[in-house]
């Protein structure tokens, strides 16, 4: 169906343009704001060409931060951000593939029973179980601590879900060449099913990071030590400055670096990413 | 090197599910068994019993005098090649033919010389630093018998290795697996439920059906003395043709009196219908020809008896001058008749005619030649 009628390519260009205008606009309007200097928001109108404060502002928030809205310097936070994330990311994967690798490979007693668990815990986010898991954390003493808040983040059936499907899928012969080859469960694991899983390792990485990264509600709760805030609640810190208006070139300062990290991973997967949607391996 | 013996052995599944009922075998050092039988036969199940994938419920499986019953797969000394292959996709060649000896402890170089002994064994040295993935069906069948054969193991197990290629492969690989086996002469046991492929490949047969061993003997023993109307059927394409006593009694005459107690079927495989009129003294069938078919070498005639709604295939050398339609006469000789019982399904002159098993052996001999 290749039709050559150029009304409809100008339309069709036209539309995507359109859309990608859409996108990138309130972007860019972040960019540029970001390098204005602290009187042009007070004017009312936002101006559309990048201004002359850029290294001020980026400066100034990696360094020293918002100290009067109660917010520590970006760096401080973009490193919270990084480690909370990673935590997350990293013991998700883990403990999803562990457990669908279980759940895939092994009989054992209550088998059914712990898939069904595992499956009712999708119904349940850190939203819907907040206060409770927040009382829990907090009688643990996990306060202001990486470990608080990232270890009630970790358990989630999503990726246990999507690597049980993948594992389904691999044919069971493998399973057995490699048992007659001499390799016991861990080794098989090892060697066979985590190389198998790359492409979808990468791309899960990839989602739970942002999600990680995202946090806001969380973080927001247990955190009352700066030391510790992520930089996605320190953003909205930013915007409710007690004493007068927000400073809107150094929060967008401060958004525009928090933005750059997703980013980052999803450049440096990309590769991976399409390779396991473009290419089967069995 | 070794042999291998099973005493009883039996599979039931969890809901009393039996799939193999009793078996009882023993392979000799070196010899090469064909399992061969319809699907769901058992025949895959009693494979993976032996090589450790399925449990064994009750019996005793030897390989080599030790009882293996709970060891590991690993553990049993035995290859194994897949049906599908189960190569790794994400090894190379080479990897995929080292991973076993690497997970033993061997050392790097005596796995570099063994894998390339291997690979040069099958034609598949060129291939060692490629993936799975590129090659093709009939090179992804050489490295999965690389695979068991660097692992120079006690016993092969082959669960229908040559069913995902095309016919002309399979031929190819058929005559290679067993000119491998000739060489290394190393015990194997070889699933398949293509006759040809059983007949063969094989050093013995053994046709199972339902879960238990139906016969067991050398491929032309099986052919020419079916102990049962089952392997009477299953063994020889086109099928052996049964047709019923009474009715041969009917048009025939007094050679038919002395057949063994509890003959109720007489079995003539397709061969054994001539056109010619034999010197000796021989029973006549007459049939009308339904349909021709020439096959080249051989020509299949299809028949239906006069006087009965049965139809025979015969199979006929070169190209007879028949017409469709046309009345034939049919000469069978005396050692070409297969006595059965229907009720028991068993051949009915299994001990006490031991006078007709000298002539069978003829027959053995003769079959030999155009089998």
């Amino acid at each position: 169906m290749v039709e050559h009628r150029p009304w409809s390519h100008l339309a069709a260009h036209l539309i995507l343009i359109v859309g990608v205008a859409l996108v990138l606009f309130p972007v860019y309007i972040a960019i540029v704001a970001s390098t204005q200097g602290p009187g042009e928001f007070l004017r009312g109108t936002l101006p559309l060409l990048p201004g002359g404060h850029a290294v001020d502002n980026y400066r100034a928030m990696w360094e020293s931060g918002l100290s009067r809205a109660g917010a520590p310097p970006v760096g401080q936070m973009l490193f919270n951000s990084l480690v909370m994330a990673l935590a997350i990311t990293v013991g998700k994967l883990s403990i999803s593939l562990l457990s669908a690798f279980a759940i895939v490979y092994f009989r054992f007693p209550f088998r059914l029973f712990f898939f069904w668990v595992i499956f009712v815990t999708l119904m349940l986010p850190v939203e819907v179980r907040i206060i409770p898991t927040f009382q829990v954390v907090a009688d643990l003493g996990m306060l202001n601590s990486f470990a608080g808040l990232s270890i009630p983040l970790i358990a989630s059936a999503t990726a246990t879900f999507l690597f049980r499907q993948f594992f389904m899928t691999i044919p069971e012969e493998l399973l057995e060449a490699a048992r007659v080859d001499g390799a016991g469960p861990l080794k098989f694991f090892k060697d066979i099913l985590l190389p198998l899983s790359i492409t979808n390792i990468a791309a899960l990485f990839v989602i739970l990071f942002i999600y990680g990264w995202n946090q806001y509600l969380w973080p927001l709760l247990i955190t009352t030590d700066p030391d510790y805030y992520t930089i996605v609640m320190g953003i909205q810190r930013m915007t409710t400055a007690a004493d007068g208006d927000p400073q809107w070139h150094l929060v967008m300062a401060a958004v525009v670096m928090a933005a750059l990290p997703p980013v980052l991973v999803i450049l440096s997967m990309q590769h991976l990413f399409v390779k396991g949607l473009t290419e089967t391996e069995k | 090197m070794a042999s291998l013996k099973m005493e009883g052995l039996k599979k039931t599944y969890p809901g009393g599910v039996e799939a193999v009922k009793g078996i009882d075998l023993a392979v000799a050092d070196s010899e090469f068994v064909v399992l061969v039988g319809p699907s769901g036969c058992g025949k895959s199940t009693l494979l993976r019993m032996v090589a450790g994938l399925e449990s064994i419920s009750e019996g005793r499986l030897c390989i080599d005098e030790r009882r293996v019953n709970d060891l590991e797969p690993a553990q049993r000394d035995i290859a194994m090649v897949f049906q599908n292959y189960a190569l790794y996709p994400h090894m190379t060649v080479f990897d995929n033919l080292a991973y076993g000896l690497k997970n033993r402890g061997i050392k790097r170089d005596e796995i570099r010389r063994r894998v390339e002994e291997a690979a040069q064994m099958l034609e598949i040295a060129p291939f060692l630093p490629r993936k799975p993935r590129r090659l093709s069906g009939g090179q992804r069948q050489r490295v999965a018998m690389g695979r068991a054969l660097v692992r120079e193991p006690a016993v092969f197990l082959f669960d229908e290795p040559l069913s995902n290629l095309d016919a002309k492969l399979r031929v190819q690989m058929r005559v290679e697996i067993k000119r491998l086996q000739r060489r290394l002469k190393t015990t194997s046991l070889y699933v398949t439920h293509d006759q040809l492929e059983a007949m063969t490949l094989g050093d013995r047969l053994v046709v199972l059906n339902e879960g238990r061993i139906e016969q067991v003997g050398t491929p032309m023993e099986i052919y020419a003395r079916p102990a049962s109307l089952f392997v009477a059927t299953f063994i020889g394409s086109p099928a052996m043709n049964l047709i019923p006593l009474d009715y041969l009694k009917e048009t025939g005459n007094g050679l038919l009196n002395d057949l063994p107690e509890g003959t109720d079927l007489i079995g003539i495989r397709p061969d054994d219908l001539r056109l010619q009129a034999p010197s000796e003294p021989h029973l006549v069938v007459e049939a009308t020809l339904e349909l021709f078919e020439a096959a080249g070498a051989e020509s299949h005639l299809h028949v239906r008896l006069t006087g009965n709604d049965q139809t025979l295939v015969i199979r006929t050398a070169g190209q007879p001058r028949v017409a469709e339609g046309e009345a034939l006469r049919f000469h069978v000789t005396r050692d070409a008749w297969h006595p059965f019982n229907r009720e028991s399904g068993q051949r009915t002159d299994t001990l006490k005619h031991r006078a007709a098993a000298v002539c069978l052996l003829d027959a053995c001999k003769r079959s030999g030649t155009h089998g």
